[in-house]
């Protein structure tokens, strides 16, 4: 499904600080129906914080957040509300460790959707055979491996039924041979049409389901582009220098 | 053989005394562990809070109890405070207020142990699926917290009955104080008193503390996580 034009979550020049430094430098981006974008930069360049900003986990210091012309940065935002419609998953999969994959996952359609059991249930089950994890239903956490647990993770923020998807680098805590799983999750939902905010360091991935690409570098978005662009002809010199870190080179040694 | 036990257990008021000993040994710990759990909860999330006064006033307090031996607390509370403000508690009321004393500091370190233990994510897991504050409190933080204290809190509540035998050095006839006595009374004819008398507060002890331990066992078994 290609993105169509409606909007459905307007940044504008959102500022954020810490203490003293100033992590968000004025960050504008505008995020349509249905459309893929893939945020990558080095390390501390602020991904984690914008992403945090955007359902309330951080306080922010100035700009504005719209969700469907909803303005999210007035006083008052009933930030429960919101999160129900900006679901987020996370770079250390915390599941809930006293409560099994099913309770897990029906914490917050039941408490704070109030939806009767029974529909919940069937939604999350079927949430859990599509990523494969059917009969894990009533597994705890410390019983799954890691990609698992982050398949759980994001079908209990699926099952709240978001209008759009915030993934902080989930893959980077996990073991090789388990990314592919969760990656692979994650392309199925972009083909379902779901909007996809993705923080990822997996450029192959990147490539693959990004409709657009964010680059950040120090609190700024330095370059946007479509993936093919980006990755072949980066315009900027940082983007360059950041796209140069994945490349090797073919050792020459010197045989004497 | 068996004569000589019958013979100490049915004299006198002997049974009832024993029993009475026991009924005092369990009120004071009871009683204490009751109360240092209703204050050391608020004063563990005081001890986790960001004001840096409660962690200093509370880590000071902690220390000093640490310090201290029972013993000495009693007698200060108990002689102490007689002759020089000239307040006279009550026995029973010193061994109370020195083992809550005492409990409510240990139980206020387990508290903030508890809490400070789970991880960040949990909070922010619990708020992006759209969790409340209160809810999160309930179905998220509170269970865990409760599961990672109840171990602690039965080993304070077995901590605390064995070590009410020191109540007797201000004078309160607890189990182990009226054994004694028991012991010295028969013990001049009776060469077994002691065997016996002893043998059976050692059975009482177990058979209180070894089905809390088990209990607790029982608890983190099912709670694993
Ligand atoms: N809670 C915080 N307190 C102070 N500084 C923080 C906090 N969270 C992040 N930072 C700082 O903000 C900068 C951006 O962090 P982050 O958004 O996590 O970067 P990224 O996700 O791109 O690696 C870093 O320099 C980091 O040290
Ligand atoms: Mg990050």
């Amino acid at each position: 499904m290609s993105p169509n034009d409606q909007v459905i979550l307007k940044i504008t020049d959102l500022k954020k600080r810490f203490d003293q430094t100033d992590v968000l430098n004025g960050i504008s981006l505008d995020v349509r129906q249905g459309e893929v974008t893939v945020i990558i930069g080095p390390s501390g360049c602020g991904k984690s914080t914008l992403l945090r900003c955007l359902n309330g986990l951080e306080p922010i210091n100035s700009g504005q957040i719209e969700l469907n012309g909803q303005l999210l940065t007035a006083p008052g935002t009933d930030w429960s509300t919101v999160r129900q419609k900006i679901g987020m998953v996370f770079q250390n999969y915390e599941l809930f460790p006293h409560l099994n994959v099913i309770n897990n996952i029906l914490l917050g359609p039941m408490k704070v959707q109030k939806r009767p059991r029974a529909e919940a249930l069937a939604e999350a089950e079927s949430w859990l055979d599509r990523v494969g994890l059917k009969d894990r239903a009533l597994s705890y956490p410390r019983q799954l491996s890691g990609g698992q647990k982050q398949r759980v993770a994001i079908v209990r923020a699926l099952c709240m039924a978001p209008e759009i998807m915030l993934f902080d680098e989930v893959t980077a805590s996990l073991d090789p041979e388990m990314v592919r799983e969760v990656l692979d999750v994650m392309l199925n939902l972009a083909k379902g049409g779901l909007t996809m905010l993705i923080v990822t360091h997996e450029m192959a991935f990147a490539k693959a389901v990004a409709d657009r690409i964010i680059f950040m570098d120090d609190g700024l978005i330095v370059e946007q582009a479509n993936p093919e662009d980006f990755f072949n002809h980066p315009e900027s010199e940082r983007a360059q220098r950041f796209l140069n870190i994945f490349q090797f080179g073919r050792v020459h040694r010197d045989k004497n | 053989m068996l004569d000589s036990a019958i013979s100490i257990f049915t004299a006198g008021r002997n049974m009832a005394r024993i029993f009475e000993g026991l009924g005092v040994t369990l009120k004071i710990s009871m009683i204490s562990v009751l109360l240092s759990v209703l204050l050391g909860v608020p004063s563990g999330l005081l001890m986790s809070s960001k004001i840096r006064f409660c962690r200093l006033f509370f880590k000071l307090y902690l220390e000093f109890i640490r310090i201290m031996p029972i013993l000495v607390l009693l007698f200060l509370f108990y002689y102490s405070l007689s002759s020089v403000f000239s307040i006279n508690l009550p026995a029973m009321a010193v061994a109370i207020l020195v083992f809550t004393l005492w409990g409510t500091a240990e139980m206020a370190d387990l508290v903030r142990g508890a809490v400070t233990s789970l991880p960040k994510h949990q909070w922010e897991s619990s708020r992006a699926i759209g969790l409340t504050e209160p809810q999160l409190n309930i179905y998220v933080i509170v269970p865990q917290a409760i599961r990672r204290l109840l171990p602690g809190v039965i080993n304070l509540t077995t901590r605390m009955i064995k070590t009410t035998p020191f109540v007797f050095f201000i004078n309160i006839p607890d189990l182990v104080k009226v054994a004694q006595q028991i012991v010295e009374v028969t013990g001049m004819k009776n060469l077994l008193a002691s065997v016996w008398v002893y043998g059976l507060i050692f059975f009482i002890y177990f058979a209180i503390c070894y089905p809390i331990s088990l209990f607790s066992h029982y608890l983190e078994k099912v709670w694993q996580d």
